[in-house]
């Protein structure tokens, strides 16, 4: 059961084939069973979902249900969870255990919905392998000697592995589109400021947007819809009314307007991506939309500006872990600045500290002209470039990650290699975009393909209704790797 | 060698405690004396994934000073992270606002004491206001070799206030921050509370031979949280960096600390150790957007502010510069001095100045107490002056009948002079009888001043009054006295 569609569990639940605990119970079987061979989680949480699960059955026996009540899932390890661990992938917080709840685990645990663990990540979100975990790096399902992606590697994979039909993600530079395109199944970041930031452990305020993974458009809209909505413990928030992103599902797609950016199909794509991607076009073409050619000029500006952005504001987010209330505090020192400096050097993994390092150097006294507010320009100028192919199409395709999922260790001595991984993702965060991955077919070694949809501001049900259309027409996103 | 006139430049930045009930950027109390992190929520404590959330309470505060000096409020301004490690600083950086404050320029007008009984009027100029976030404290005692961090005061919300180096003295220096202090609480923005830390003073100090055009370096002294240490502080700094110069030393641009046991400044750090606060603009908080119609509706809850009081007090009682200013040092005595005046009658306006600045203020200072809590009413004091002014009684009495009503004798002046006969003597009969009493038995006084001693009659006067008990009239005594000497 874990392994249908949000629609046939919910069916389920009220039609008393299935109860939430059952449900709990076979999602921690698999869990047991297939946690091993991936190393998606860092935390179960085996009572708390079997406690949730039975309030979730009172609550269907009630009839007083929503739709996620009763469904398992999993949230990665940046948001904050009462009284379970909340590492962030990081030694410096193995030993923290939140006092409060994240505004999506409220809003999620109010909603019904059972929390089985926390998976593993990227440290501190940084990074687009999972290879930068204190925790171990994640396995991708599909092969376990690639990796899954990054840094929502651990909920990509757990979805795609059956562990549980639905988790949470972030997405600072591509970190759920990348890696549902690597473990073959569906993840949206929405437009920032969508999703609260309350209780999702920053790294860079700026790009940070929660969303959501699910086997197919249909799931990430209904969780996506659980998790939306204005906060206002979050000034960045959005002050807009609950939206429903299933209410655009059915709508047909004749008349869409689909852009392809002559930039991202210039150059660096792999030919297996590319086979793919051009087939998932077609399909489009064939469903009714119409394909025009868009231009994003300055994308190719997109990483060196992120690489500036993101560390600046991450130097400075990070300053709190200083092992002085919570986290990790080395056994020894002589005095404060070494606490501080062994502390942080302790707790901290190597891409963490390189980005510290990087984010402290831009910030610094004669050179934050140069680079941070030459940075925050381009930044404009990429948002602009997106609205002026908006005036000529209704949303913007082109591929997730320029190859599948590459072995582990492959790139973890080349930090820019690793980078560029999220060449066609990161222009989306700098602008504050919506943008989807979903299955598009399978490439070398059998590996998934993602296509990447982006659409305007507030976009999500459009996007996530073409996607919808395409997952109606075809089947890639139904396929599970073999021994899950 | 000829000793160099030396001039004084200072500029002052004023940290002020705002007065709202909450934090800058979370909900959690801000009142003083709490236990230890009794009053530190999550995001005080800057627990992982924790936002800040701006109080429009401390925005409406700065509006309000903003309005009060004449400044500009900014339609938007911008907070930004000052990065630095401390373990009384939660997040490991503080929010503050940097390149676009919330408040520019602005103006007070002093009255600054000249040394000779006078007083003379200068304009200091300001440069910003901005809002900020207090640190918590570290607590160095009672830890056996650790630190104690109490965070009750982090995120206590702060307005920066930074004058331009306008200022050629301490007492200059003294007297804007005694303005400053009046007109914080005066716009009910701060408590002005200087032992509990609401109302701290930087005090930047340079030293340059007179009519050189370019400042001298400038040390900084932090932290002053009373006026006499803010004076002793600046004249110390002033007389060291004048000695060092003269011995051929050059002043290095540092932060220096005030001990008040020892009455000398000393360097806490210098320029070449100073931090690299790495500020940039906090992306958890979108810039600080203030309409037209926010700044209107603020500027119409304003009271009247005490420039303009002290200009009517001058203009509309004939009051004098300093009396004006003095009168309007506070809200509260500003409020007493009207009241007095509308029951006294505008005609009084000076005596009831009088009475309220000299034996009001001194009988309050004496106990003290705050003219809030004065024992002797605004009505009571109007009713005495009106006596005075009516002849019922002389000023000597005046004082009796003052003191009678700050011990509660009487309900009024009025009941006092009935009660206790005070009532002066006006009757030239009765002020004869005394007259020619006193003069039969100081006939050697008579004598004296026959001979041309102007003297002689000042004790006889006096004579007559003390027969009197100090209630005859004392210009017709002059009169009479006069009369009856030929």
């Amino acid at each position: 059961m874990i392994d249908s569609s949000l629609k046939d569990i919910a069916a389920a639940l009220r039609a008393k084939t299935v109860s939430a605990v059952e449900l709990a119970t076979d999602s921690l079987a698999r869990i047991e069973a297939g946690n091993p061979k991936v190393n998606a989680f860092i935390t179960v949480d085996r009572e708390g979902a079997l406690a949730a699960a039975q309030a979730a059955d009172a609550r269907l026996a009630a009839g007083s249900a929503a739709p996620l009540t009763g469904i398992p899932m999993a949230h990665k390890d940046v948001f904050c969870t009462e009284g379970v661990l909340t590492t962030c992938g990081s030694k410096m917080l193995s030993n923290f255990t939140s006092p409060y709840d994240a505004h999506v685990v409220s809003l999620l645990k109010a909603a019904g919905a059972v929390m089985v663990g926390k998976t593993n990540m990227d440290e501190f979100a940084m990074g687009s392998s999972n290879e930068n975990s204190h925790f171990g790096p994640t396995r991708n399902p599909w092969n376990t000697d690639t990796v899954p992606g990054g840094s929502s590697g651990g909920s990509a994979a757990a979805v795609a592995a059956r562990l549980v039909p639905i988790a949470t993600g972030t997405d600072t530079g591509g970190s759920i589109r990348q890696p549902a395109s690597l473990c073959g199944i569906t993840g949206i970041k929405p437009t920032y400021g969508t999703v609260s930031r309350y209780g999702m452990i920053a790294y860079a305020s700026s790009l940070d947007q929660g969303g959501a993974f699910g086997y197919s458009a249909e799931d990430c809209a209904l969780l996506l819809s659980a998790m939306a909505g204005h906060d206002p413990r979050d000034s960045t928030s959005l002050e807009r009314a609950a939206e429903d992103y299933t209410s655009a599902l059915d709508k047909p797609l004749a008349g869409l307007r689909v852009g392809l950016p002559k930039e991202f199909f210039a150059e660096g794509m792999s030919d297996d991506v590319r086979a793919a991607v051009d087939a998932a076009i077609a399909e489009y073409r064939k469903l009714g939309a119409s394909i025009v050619e868009v231009s994003l000029p300055n994308a190719r500006l997109a990483i060196p500006a992120y690489y500036v952005i993101a560390p600046a504001e991450a130097s400075s987010n990070l300053s709190r872990f200083d092992g002085v209330r919570y986290g990790h505090r080395a056994a020894e020192y002589t005095d404060l600045m070494d606490m501080y400096c062994k502390s942080r050097a302790q707790g901290f993994g190597a891409e963490v500290k390189r980005r510290i390092l990087m984010g402290t150097y831009v910030l610094s006294h004669g050179y934050y002209d140069a680079y941070y507010i030459k940075a925050q320009k381009l930044r404009r100028l990429i948002a602009n470039d997106f609205q002026a192919a908006f005036a000529q199409c209704d949303l913007i395709a082109g591929p997730v990650s320029p190859t599948v999922a590459f072995g582990i260790g492959e790139k973890s001595d080349d930090p820019v290699q690793m980078y560029l991984s999220d060449i066609y993702t990161i222009a989306v965060n700098l602008a504050g975009l919506p943008a989807l991955s979903h299955p598009a077919g399978f490439g070398a070694g059998g590996l998934p393909v993602g296509l990447q949809l982006i659409g305007n501001y507030f976009g999500e049900a459009r996007l996530l209704g073409a996607a919808h259309q395409f997952q109606r027409a075809t089947d890639w996103h139904t396929r599970k790797p073999a021994g899950f | 060698m000829s000793r160099t006139d030396w001039e004084v430049v200072i500029g002052l930045e004023i940290h002020t405690q705002l007065n709202t009930q909450s934090k800058i950027f979370s909900g959690a109390s801000i009142a003083f004396g709490a236990e230890p992190n009794a009053q530190a929520c999550a995001v005080d404590i800057a627990l992982p994934g924790v936002l800040p959330v701006l109080n429009k309470g401390a925005v409406e505060r700065a509006i309000r000073f903003g309005l009060a000096i004449g400044g500009t409020v900014a339609p938007k301004s911008i907070f930004a992270r000052k990065n630095y490690f401390y373990p009384d600083l939660p997040k490991g950086y503080q929010i503050s606002q940097y390149e676009l404050p919330v408040v520019l320029g602005g103006k007070i007008n002093l009255l600054v004491p000249d040394g000779k009984g006078g007083h003379y009027e200068k304009l200091v100029n300001l440069t910003r206001a901005h809002l900020e976030e207090d640190a918590g404290k570290s607590l160095h005692e009672d830890f056996h070799g650790m630190t104690g961090i109490d965070l009750n005061r982090a995120g206590t919300p702060l307005l920066e206030i930074v004058s331009e180096p306008d200022m050629r003295s301490s007492a200059e220096a003294v007297a804007y921050a005694k303005a400053l202090h009046a007109l914080v609480r005066w716009i009910d923005i701060c408590d002005g509370n200087m032992q509990e830390g609401s109302f701290r003073c930087d005090a930047n100090v340079s030293v340059r031979p007179r009519g050189q055009a370019e400042f001298g370096t400038r040390r900084e002294i932090k932290n002053l949280n009373s006026f006499r240490f803010l004076q002793q502080a600046i004249d110390y700094e002033i007389q060291w960096q004048i000695d060092l110069i003269e011995d051929g030393g050059k002043v290095q641009q540092a932060t220096v600390l005030f001990n008040p046991d020892t009455g000398e400044t000393r360097a806490m750090r210098s320029k070449e150790d100073a931090h690299d606060y790495r500020y940039f603009p906090d992306p958890d908080l979108l810039p600080l957007v203030i309409s037209s119609d926010w700044i209107e509706r603020v500027r119409g809850e304003l009271p009247e502010l005490p420039a303009a009081l002290s200009a009517r007090f001058e203009g509309e009682y004939g009051l004098s510069a300093y009396d004006a200013t003095a009168l309007t040092a506070s809200r509260e005595t500003a409020q007493f001095y009207l009241d007095t005046v509308a029951a006294a009658g505008t005609a009084n306006a000076k005596a009831c100045a009088n009475w309220v600045m000299g034996e009001l203020a001194a009988r309050l200072n004496k106990a003290e107490l705050d003219i809030t809590a004065s024992p002797v009413s605004a009505a009571q004091l109007a009713g005495l002056v009106q006596r005075i002014a009516d002849s019922t009684i002389s000023n000597a009495i005046a004082k009796k009948v003052f003191e009678a009503l700050w011990n509660k004798e009487g309900e009024s002046a009025d009941a006092i002079i009935d009660a206790q006969g005070l009532k002066q003597v006006t009757d030239t009969g009765a002020i004869e009888a005394i007259i020619d009493e006193v003069l039969a038995a100081n006939q050697k006084s008579v004598e004296e001043f026959r001979a041309g001693k102007e003297k002689a009659f000042n004790a006889l006067v006096g004579q007559c009054m003390k027969a009197s008990k100090g209630k005859a009239n004392p210009a017709q005594v002059n009169e009479l006295l006069k009369k009856k000497l030929g």
